[in-house]
């Protein structure tokens, strides 16, 4: 476990550093003066203008022009919006929880529906059941999801009138923002509405999650099948099944915790996935996160907001692959082994 | 209704379940009986504001959200019929000679009492001699913040206006004015000239704030300043001390959504009560829980002929585009039919307006005539200029130059369509380097001088407002002479003599005055929506969805 561990903190640092190269030379690459928009400062006097240069080591070579980026970074100094002048840390630390929010119960909403099916699918391969739950799977995949969040706003809000189109929260609630996640500060508020805020953020997020959710729990259909079939074929399940137990009691008891166990891995790989989905989601339906924002930010050319977003985003997607890694390595000693990251 | 109650029945099952958890948990629930929702009205507006005192802005979408919700003026207009009437003044007197105005003031009215001013006293005579000081003395603390900027005081001359304001006691306050100007109540009336707290003023000034009065807002409106979110939303909450009735809503929110088909899809999902500028009229009036709401502005499109440059300085060949332009085909396929049909520069809603007044009827034959007439017989070739931008008088210059290039052609003119970017247009236009030109205006105040004056004046001419470049010296003595008096019914004799002359001479032809819209869901009564001025939530009221 000790080299996994080590292997994988290896390729963190390394990919990171790739990472904060990239944003870094972003600086120079998007036009105007790259001081300007490393620091987002659109119009500084001379004065401070020399002062941003001594801030970031401008008067010295590249390499320590990129280490003294990095050791503000890790201070926290990751400069302010082109556009509003607003800090990015601030906006950032107030918008990721959101997305991370919409991703997490996009991706339970997904295991949930998915795994299930995946698992039915296989066990009864090859009948009919198989045919539609595979058949439903492809159509969910090939769906474009900008398209499936149009039409879902256009059904569920506006025909039926079941769910509210847009934003993380009706405007009436005002809810004070301690964590960020906004159940978890509706949950710690001490409004009189706090119930009413709770349902209404839950209706809010019903829509949204489950448009994100499609893709991904098409695939966990699908990995989840695959899984299933390997798994009963191996030969402890033919061993169980000699011993004299029934095909539940082998399902449930041996086959169900391993194919589990391969899947876990690929929730991981699927989780970039997740959020690219997250980020035109959060378009459509208004959603604040930072998706919406670093797209924004694209469209009214925040060179600093871009830089920081995705270095921040990259980052978190690739933590989450990590971590996916140990968690798998943690459940299947036999993964440890392996020498490189997935 | 459907649509609406069934997401509140949703949101209140939601709520049952989990108040039902919770007491089965803690055994107890402090869950109120009407939900938040109904208390509450959500204005979904088109932008942001760029700050919280109409003193320093002109922009339409700020004053929108903040003038009528936090303020007062000393008088106001009627909705109904545009006059003028008293708000923190309880009464006015002008002096024979126009000169001097006394307003008295009511002794109830209160300040916003917020968590970060506490009010002691109601208003008197030192707010409002603060409000005003601070646009006219350049000395003042409050006119530097701003860099002395307040655009529509400017734009009127307001600082050579008034000679002075005193307080004769603390609920009298006397403005003198330097010469005599009928338009001068108008100003006080419109929406800019708000009261603020000098109180709230010397505090700010105390900890060296000052700058926090236009964002930080104390006025004594309806509504008091609670949070905004830059981008995302403004909320208020009742002014629980008002002087006024007001409707049932605890707090508004003005929830900020910029783009057209969210604020629609918002409001058929129900989660907005009322949206600013909806898009697709025709769709709002398929479905039976929203209405669409039409005031007619006070504004007009215009094709304007420069008088100084021929053809157009011979009044016969503007008298043959006159009769040749089919004003209806252009209400028709720019306006979708939703605009009136303009006679003169005034709107009908203008307490100035003429009923007997006739129009240049469209009659090509008679144009013809005209126009052989002027001594063209073999027709001509001019330049209509279309403005590329988007205006509430004018939605689409472009379609509207080609229907006249079309209407033009039967009588022979040959049109050429010319357009430039907005800024070199405009610069373009006050050089006069055009012969005619496709544009519009929107009034601040209904006082019927704020379309004559800089549109048609002599002094308009100059600094460039007036873009026909004509001036006549008999209109200019007739537009000071209804200024100088008071009198409603002398003025209103003074402007019909303006407009026959207008109508005679046309410097420019008159063709549309423009509606503005607003959608709101049918649980909401009353009319929030002013022909100038903004909106004006107190007046509205949520009834309550469940009962219905």
């Amino acid at each position: 476990m000790l080299v996994f561990t080590l292997r994988r903190l290896n390729l963190f640092v390394f990919t990171l550093f790739l990472l904060t190269v990239l944003s870094f030379s972003l600086s120079f690459m998007f036009p105007g003066d790259p001081l300007v928009n490393i620091s987002g400062e659109v119009n500084p006097t001379p004065t401070r203008l020399a002062e941003l240069a001594e801030i970031y080591s401008k008067d010295q070579g590249l390499i320590s022009q990129y280490f003294t980026y990095i050791g503000n970074i890790f201070s926290g100094e990751f400069g302010v919006s082109m556009v509003t002048d607003l800090s990015l840390l601030d906006t950032i630390l107030s918008l990721l929880p959101a997305t991370i929010e919409l991703s997490l119960v996009a991706l339970f909403i997904a295991m949930v529906f998915g795994i299930p099916l995946g698992f039915i699918a296989a066990i009864k391969h090859r009948k009919n059941s198989d045919n539609v739950i595979l058949s439903i799977a492809m159509v969910g995949y090939s769906l474009p999801v900008f398209w499936v969040g149009l039409m879902a706003i256009q059904l569920f809000s506006i025909e039926l009138g079941w769910f509210p189109s847009a934003g993380q929260i009706s405007p009436v609630y005002e809810i004070e923002s301690r964590y960020g996640i906004l159940i978890i500060d509706i949950l710690l508020s001490e409004s009189t509405y706090k119930w009413q805020a709770f349902s209404d953020a839950t209706l809010h997020l019903i829509l949204p999650a489950s448009v994100v959710a499609l893709a991904p729990a098409t695939i966990f259909v699908r990995l989840a099948r695959t899984a299933m079939l390997e798994v009963l074929e191996t030969p402890y399940i033919r061993a169980a099944k000699a011993k004299g137990l029934s095909f539940a009691q082998v399902v449930y008891s041996h086959a169900i915790r391993n194919a589990l166990i391969m899947i876990v891995r690929h929730i991981g790989l699927q989780f970039a996935n997740l959020i690219t989905i997250a980020m035109i989601t959060e378009v459509i339906f208004s959603w604040p996160g930072i998706g919406r924002w670093l797209i924004e930010s694209i469209y009214q050319r925040d060179y600093t907001a871009i830089q920081v977003g995705l270095l921040v985003l990259s980052s978190f997607i690739f933590v989450v692959h990590i971590l996916s890694d140990f968690l798998y390595a943690a459940l299947n000693p036999l993964a440890r082994g392996k020498k490189y990251g997935s | 209704m459907k649509k609406t109650k069934q997401l509140f029945t949703l949101q209140r099952y939601f709520a049952g379940l989990v108040s039902a958890m919770t007491l089965l948990m803690a055994g107890c629930s402090n869950d109120e009986d009407v939900s938040l929702r109904e208390k509450s009205i959500i204005y979904c507006s088109e932008g942001s504001p760029e700050s919280f005192n109409p003193q320093t802005v002109t922009s339409g979408t700020t004053i929108d959200a903040i003038a009528n919700q936090l303020y007062n003026r000393l008088i106001t207009f009627n909705s109904e019929d545009n006059s003028i009437i008293p708000a923190i003044a309880k009464s006015w007197h002008v002096t024979r000679d126009g000169k001097k105005v006394t307003f008295y003031l009511r002794k109830d009215i209160r300040f916003h009492h917020t968590d970060y001013f506490t009010p002691t006293r109601n208003l008197n005579a030192d707010d409002v001699l603060f409000s005003f000081n601070r646009i006219l003395d350049p000395k003042n603390p409050y006119h530097q913040v701003v860099s002395g900027n307040f655009p529509y005081f400017q734009n009127v001359n307001f600082t050579g206006l008034v000679e002075n304001i005193e307080k004769i006691n603390d609920y009298t306050v006397r403005i003198s004015l330097n010469y005599p100007d009928a338009s001068f109540l108008a100003h006080l009336a419109s929406t800019y000239s708000v009261i603020l707290s000098k109180e709230y003023a010397d505090q700010l000034s105390r900890t060296g704030d000052e700058k926090l009065i236009d964002q930080l807002p104390i006025g004594t409106g309806p509504y008091k300043f609670k949070e905004y979110r830059t981008g995302s939303l403004i909320r208020y909450y009742q002014h629980e001390h008002y002087w006024q009735k007001t409707n049932n809503a605890t707090q508004v929110v003005f929830d900020i959504t910029t783009n057209n088909s969210g604020r629609l899809a918002k409001l058929l999902a129900g989660e907005c009560d009322i949206v600013a500028y909806p898009i697709a009229h025709k769709k709002i009036q398929e479905f039976p829980d929203v209405m669409l709401e039409s005031v007619t502005a006070l504004n007009v499109a215009y094709l304007g002929f420069n008088t100084a440059k021929p053809p157009f300085n011979d009044k016969k060949v503007r008298q043959a585009v006159a009769h040749a332009v089919n004003k209806q085909a252009i209400i028709d396929a720019v306006y979708f039919g939703r605009a009136e049909q303009a006679k003169s520069v005034l709107p009908q809603s203008s307490w100035a307006y003429d009923k007997t007044l006739t129009e240049h009827e469209y009659d090509p034959a008679l144009a013809r005539a005209l126009l052989i007439d002027a001594g063209y017989p073999d027709g001509l070739t001019i330049d209509v200029w279309a403005m590329p931008v988007q205006r509430a008088y004018n939605p689409d210059a472009l379609t509207m130059a080609k229907l006249i290039q079309s209407d033009l052609q039967q009588i022979g003119i040959t049109v050429n369509i010319v357009s430039y970017e907005w800024v070199t247009f405009l610069r373009k236009l006050s050089r006069g380097e055009h012969q005619s030109v496709l544009l519009g205006w929107s009034a601040d105040h209904p006082d019927p001088d704020n379309f004559f004056s800089p549109l048609l004046s002599c002094a308009s001419a100059e600094t460039g407002s007036n873009r026909a470049f004509w001036c006549n010296q008999a209109f200019d003595e007739i537009l000071s002479e209804a200024l100088s008096t008071t009198n409603p019914n002398q003025r209103k004799a003074f402007y019909r003599q303006a407009m026959a002359i207008v109508k005679d001479e046309i410097p420019l032809l008159p063709i549309a005055h423009s509606k503005r819209y607003q959608a709101k869901a049918n649980y909401i009564t009353g009319k929030s929506l002013d022909a100038f001025g903004g909106v004006n939530l107190s007046r509205v009221n949520k009834q309550i969805v469940g009962e219905q």
